[in-house]
Parts: structure tokens; sequence; C-alpha cells
């Protein structure tokens, strides 16, 4: 299941960074304003197995979704590499390019913003079969479509409609079989569930759940709920500021976290029983995530951080294994504090 | 969203398998003033197309003893002329019917040959960004600087007259209005995730701006398309004013206006009456047009 098992990842991600430049108009340019630059990913490295759901987790705005997007080079790296099953993917030519597409996919976070409204359903979701001609006649294009219509649960005369006809649920359904039509190995869900009602999220959850089985899938399951992570995953990537600060098994990262920010995290998710024997410590962080134009030095959380120390300011700390498949970047780890334990969280100021 | 959407099978009634364009023309219908207009700017189509059919007399037939002949409600008019003749005697209504041929076939090719250039071109600047856009995007700067009026009056003194002539004066300028929306509209629909998704898919270039942005953007192309063709028929009739347009003797609405200048005290009905036409044309086309912007641009309705 997961890389320890010996297997090469499927899919493997090393040093992955991507900056945004954005250059001044021509007389800020020449008055010598210099570029701005905003690193919204930095040297992020990772892998996921054959099979396994691997979930990105942190605050809007961390970058979560470009490195996703940077993943399947919607964006185009800065630096760093992305290998799929054995390939450079971050080498390959356009036409090399294009064939990979059929192999990786992504489900969007917005399902109306997500579907073309002036075409049919059948039009987009024929799509990638026409594209990278996997259906030899209209007729076979038109069954491969209207399977993957019912398999993901809407009626067949779906592919008649246009997507304004149908709710935000029906919609993700939509943009599932779209990204599902052309079996491919690998998806990254952009966080499918967080613009649906939570009634729909069950579902939805439920049906890429079955479907990663009948289809043996592998995911990057973006998402900030950490119910729905701690529900799907089987390993966990915290993010924050556009690196990885924590990453591990689900069930260790989750009732272990040792990061400060993965367990500010996880204070604030609601307990069922607040009263109950096993009270735990609430963290709250104050300020705002800091703005990726201008990082913080040291560890980007320090800022924000109940724990930090001098070295925190000025070091940047290097991610170090905690457990089996577990590491993270924290200069305090070795003295196991956890700012859920009420003995070690420091005084609210 | 609508409440059919808790089904698919209750959304497949035929009420809400409408597309939106559909819808819109609905939205259309319901506005009279504009419906009104649209059925003079057919009704003008129809006499250009049927004008042999409909024209009185051959439009460039002479009779010297009619020579600025009044209407036929005034002393001195017959019904056989109803709008008057002009200085060489010709059948004023025959030469407006015919003159609207040539007002609509020059608007018309005009604002085709401009709209393909100006989506082409605002799709590539738009999409493709970069070194396409800045040099797109400085041309049609560089083009807005000059008068309009002027550029196809100088334009039309260097390729001499002619009906081709005309349309490619007027288009040389006039691609820049629909490149211009098409360009904006191109910047933000580039982001939408359906744009994403196609990449992501492995779709082209070609087929993302052709097939996925160009059919969300072609609404106010249209509106914007319909409401120029008033401003381009203006503008051949004052090339046509000027005698740099169509040349005599084909009838034309501007040059009409030009030939009774000399005599628009005694004889008012020689410029007049084309002038009216114009004015009827040109009004029509733009509530038409409004009316269009109103039911496809959500944007713009009060």
């Amino acid at each position: 299941m997961s890389t320890a098992d010996g297997d090469a990842p499927l899919l493997s991600v090393e040093g992955l960074s991507k900056t945004y430049v954005s250059r001044p108009g021509f007389v800020a340019r020449m008055a010598g304003t210099p570029d701005t630059r905003v690193q919204a990913v930095s040297d992020v490295s990772l892998q996921i197995g054959r099979g396994e759901i691997l979930g990105l987790i942190g605050e809007s705005g961390c970058g979560k979704s470009t490195l996703g997007r940077t993943i399947l080079r919607l964006h185009e790296p800065t630096t760093g590499r992305v290998t799929f099953d054995g390939t450079d993917v971050t080498a390959l030519d356009p036409a090399a390019m294009k064939a990979m597409r059929r192999r990786m996919q992504i489900i969007f976070q917005d399902p109306y913003a997500s579907l073309n409204p002036r075409r049919t359903v059948g039009d987009i979701i024929g799509l990638p079969l026409r594209l990278h001609r996997l259906a030899t006649s209209e007729a076979e294009l038109r069954d491969r479509v209207t399977e993957i219509v019912e398999r993901v649960g809407l009626k067949a005369r779906a592919v008649d409609l246009y997507p304004h006809q149908f709710s935000g649920g029906q919609r993700q359904r939509i943009g599932i079989a779209r990204a599902l039509v052309s079996h491919p190995e690998f998806i990254v869900c952009d966080e499918p569930v967080s613009a649906l009602d939570v009634s729909i999220q069950a579902q939805i959850v439920q049906l890429l759940l079955d479907l990663k089985r009948d289809m043996g899938l592998t995911y990057l399951f973006i998402s900030h709920d950490i119910s729905v992570i701690g529900y799907m995953a089987d390993r966990v990537a915290v993010m924050y500021l556009g690196e990885i600060v924590e990453q591990g098994p689900v069930e260790r990262v989750l009732s272990d976290p040792r990061h400060p920010y993965t367990q500010s995290l996880m204070s604030a998710v609601p307990e069922v029983h607040p009263q109950g024997p096993h009270k735990r410590g609430r963290v709250r962080l104050t300020g705002d995530l800091p703005s990726p134009l201008n990082p913080p030095s040291g560890c980007k959380f320090h800022t924000r951080c109940p724990l930090a120390i001098d070295a925190c300011r000025k070091v940047t700390p290097a991610t170090e294994g905690v457990g089996p498949g577990h590491s993270a970047a924290c200069h305090r780890l070795s003295e196991r504090l956890s700012l859920l334990d009420p003995d070690d969280a420091p005084a609210a100021p | 969203m609508s409440t059919a959407a808790q089904s698919p099978t209750e959304a497949a009634t035929p009420a809400a398998a409408t597309s939106i364009f559909r819808r819109n023309m609905r939205d259309f219908a319901d506005n009279r003033l504009a419906l009104v207009s649209a059925v003079v700017v057919v009704l003008f189509v129809l006499m250009a197309l049927a004008a042999p059919l409909v024209a009185p007399h051959d439009p460039n037939a002479t009779d010297l003893f009619r020579r600025l002949q009044p209407p036929a409600w005034m002393e001195g008019g017959s019904w056989s002329y109803p709008l008057g003749a002009d200085a060489l005697g010709r059948d004023i209504l025959s030469r407006i019917i015919y003159g609207t041929r040539i007002s609509i076939f020059i608007g018309a090719a005009v604002i085709l040959v401009a709209t393909t250039i100006g989506i082409l071109a605002g799709l590539a600047a738009g999409y493709l960004r970069g070194w396409t856009d800045v040099a797109i995007s400085r041309l049609v700067d560089i083009l807005l600087g000059f008068p309009y009026l002027i550029f196809a009056i100088g334009l039309m003194a260097m390729m001499g007259p002619g009906l081709v002539n005309i349309i490619l004066a007027l288009a040389y300028k006039e691609w820049v209005i629909p490149c211009r929306v098409v360009r904006g509209e191109t910047l933000v629909t580039r982001e939408l995730e359906y744009v994403e998704a196609a990449r992501a898919l492995g779709a082209s270039r070609g087929h993302i701006m052709l097939r996925e942005i160009l059919p969300n953007i072609l609404s106010p192309v249209i509106v914007v398309s319909t409401i120029r063709m008033a401003h381009v028929i203006i503008l051949e009739a004052s090339l046509s004013f000027l005698g740099l347009g169509v040349q005599p003797p084909t009838a034309s609405w501007g040059a009409m206006v030009a030939d009774g200048r000399a005599f628009i005290l005694e004889s008012w009905w020689v410029s007049t009456f084309p002038g009216v036409a114009i004015l009827l044309l040109v009004l029509a086309i733009n509530v038409a047009s409004q009316g269009l912007r109103d039911a496809f641009d959500p944007r713009f309705s009060e």
C-alpha cells in the first residue's frame, strides 16, 4: 500500500518548486522596481504508491492546489522533478505529455466553473475519448460515455443535457466521469467536496472510494477538512506556506501529530464530547497566514508558533524521521512537546 | 439551480432542455421595440434581395422631362414616381431600393471580414499572451489612434474606388473593435476551470481557443458586431457622399444625398429621402442590437 512496501512509487515528486514572477510595468521597471516573486510551492518532495490515497492538507492559500496542478504540469514547475511510473514527466515533449495526460487526471473543486456551459454533458465527457482517439466509432464513444455516466450514478439521458440543468453534486459526478472515462491511473482530487453540501459530500466521498477500488486508482486528495482526509487517506502530508511540514501514515499523523502546525490544525477539529475524559488543549493561532510574497525567515511557521525559539527565526529546520514513514520539519521535535497536551502548551499571553 | 436539478429524470422536461441560446432568443422576442426593429431590418434585407421585383423603375433610367419632379403628393408629382425624381430624372424610390443592396451588402461584408479577423486575433492575443499579445495589442492601439473616416478616406485614395476596396478600407480598422472585446473576454475565460480541465485532458491550444473559449464569448461579439454594422453603413454612406465610395451611376444612399446637395432648397426630396432611408435602417439596427445585448448579456439588463 505505502511506499514502505518496497515497490517503486507510482508518483514521485522531488524538490518541486513553483515561483510566480510578476514583472512591473515598463515605467516602473525603468524606475528600478524589482520583479515580484511568489514562491507558491517550495522544495516539496513526496511519493505516492500505486493504489494509495495521499491526503494533502493545509490552509487556503498555502499552495495545495498549485502543488497538485504543478504535478500535472498544468503549471510548469520552476525547479524539481515529477516522475510518474518511471517516466520523468517534467522532461516530456508536448506530444508525449499529451499521451501522458490520459493517465493522470484532475477533479476540480468548483463544479460550476469546471464544466463548459455551452457543451452537453455527453460532449464534455466524450472529449478525452476524442482527444486521445480512444473510441473507433461514434457509437462506441457514446456507449463508453453512457457507461461511465451510469457508473458515477447519473441517468443515461444526462448525456444530452447541459451542465446548468444539474445540481452541484450531480455536476461533480459529471466532472468525475470526465476525469475517469479515459481510464487514468492517477487522479489529483483538488478539494472535490469542499464546495458541496455536507449531505452530498458523503455521497461523493463514497463514490470516489468505490471508483478507486473498482478501477485501481491512486489519488492525491487535496482538502482542508481533516475529517475527510482522516476517512479517506492512507497517508497524509501537511502543507504550510508552500512547504510540507509533516508527512506520514494517516493514523500516526492524526493521533500523534509532531509538528506544532499539525497540532494546531488538530486542535481546531471540533470534539464530539468537549467535556469528555480526554479533554485536550486548545491552540489558538494568532495572525493570518503570512504573505508568500515576503515569507518569514528560518522556519516559516515561527511567526505563529507558540513554541518558537530563537533558532526557529534564523535556521530552516530539516525534515527528520520521527517514526515509520513519518517525518516532520521542526527544531523542537526531540523535546516531544505537544500543544494538545495542556502541560506542554504555553500559557496564553 | 433549478428545482429540476434534484434528479436528471425531471431535468429532461422539454422546457428545461433548451440551450442558453434559445432562452436568450425568447428574452429578445419579449422586447416589443427590439422585435419591431428587427422586423424593419428584415424588411430592408428582403427589399435589397428582391430589388428588381419591388422597384417600379430601372434605377439608372433617366428621363429628362421629369428632372427634379416632386413627390406624388406635391403639385407636379405623379404616383408613377412616388418620391419624385432626381436631377437626371431617375426615380428616387427605385434608387433607394437598389441603394439598400449596397448599404446592407457592404455593412454585412465589412462586419463579416472584421469580426472573423477580430475573433482570431483577439483569441490569439488573449489566450497565447506573451509577444503575440504585445504585437496585436500595440497594432490595435496604433489603429485606434487614427480617426476612422480619415483613415478610410486615405485608403480609398490609395486603392482607388470599387466595391472590394470599400470593404477593405473599412475592415482595415473595423476588426480592432471585435478584437478588443474578444481579447478581454478571453483573458477572463482562459482562467476558468473548464479551460484548465481541457488542458488537463490534453486538448490543443487550437481546440481550447475555438471549441472551449469561443462559444462562451460569442454573445458579446455578436452584440457588438450588430451595433457596429449600423456604424459601418454610415461610414459607407459618408465615403459615397464624398465621392470616394460606390461610383456612379450605381445607386448608393450616400451618393444620392450628395447629388441633391446643390438643389436642397428648391428640390429637398432628392437628398431627404435617401437620408431618411439611412436613418431608418441605422436606427432599426441599433434598437434591435440593443435588444440583443439585453437578451444575451445579463450584465446589461436593467
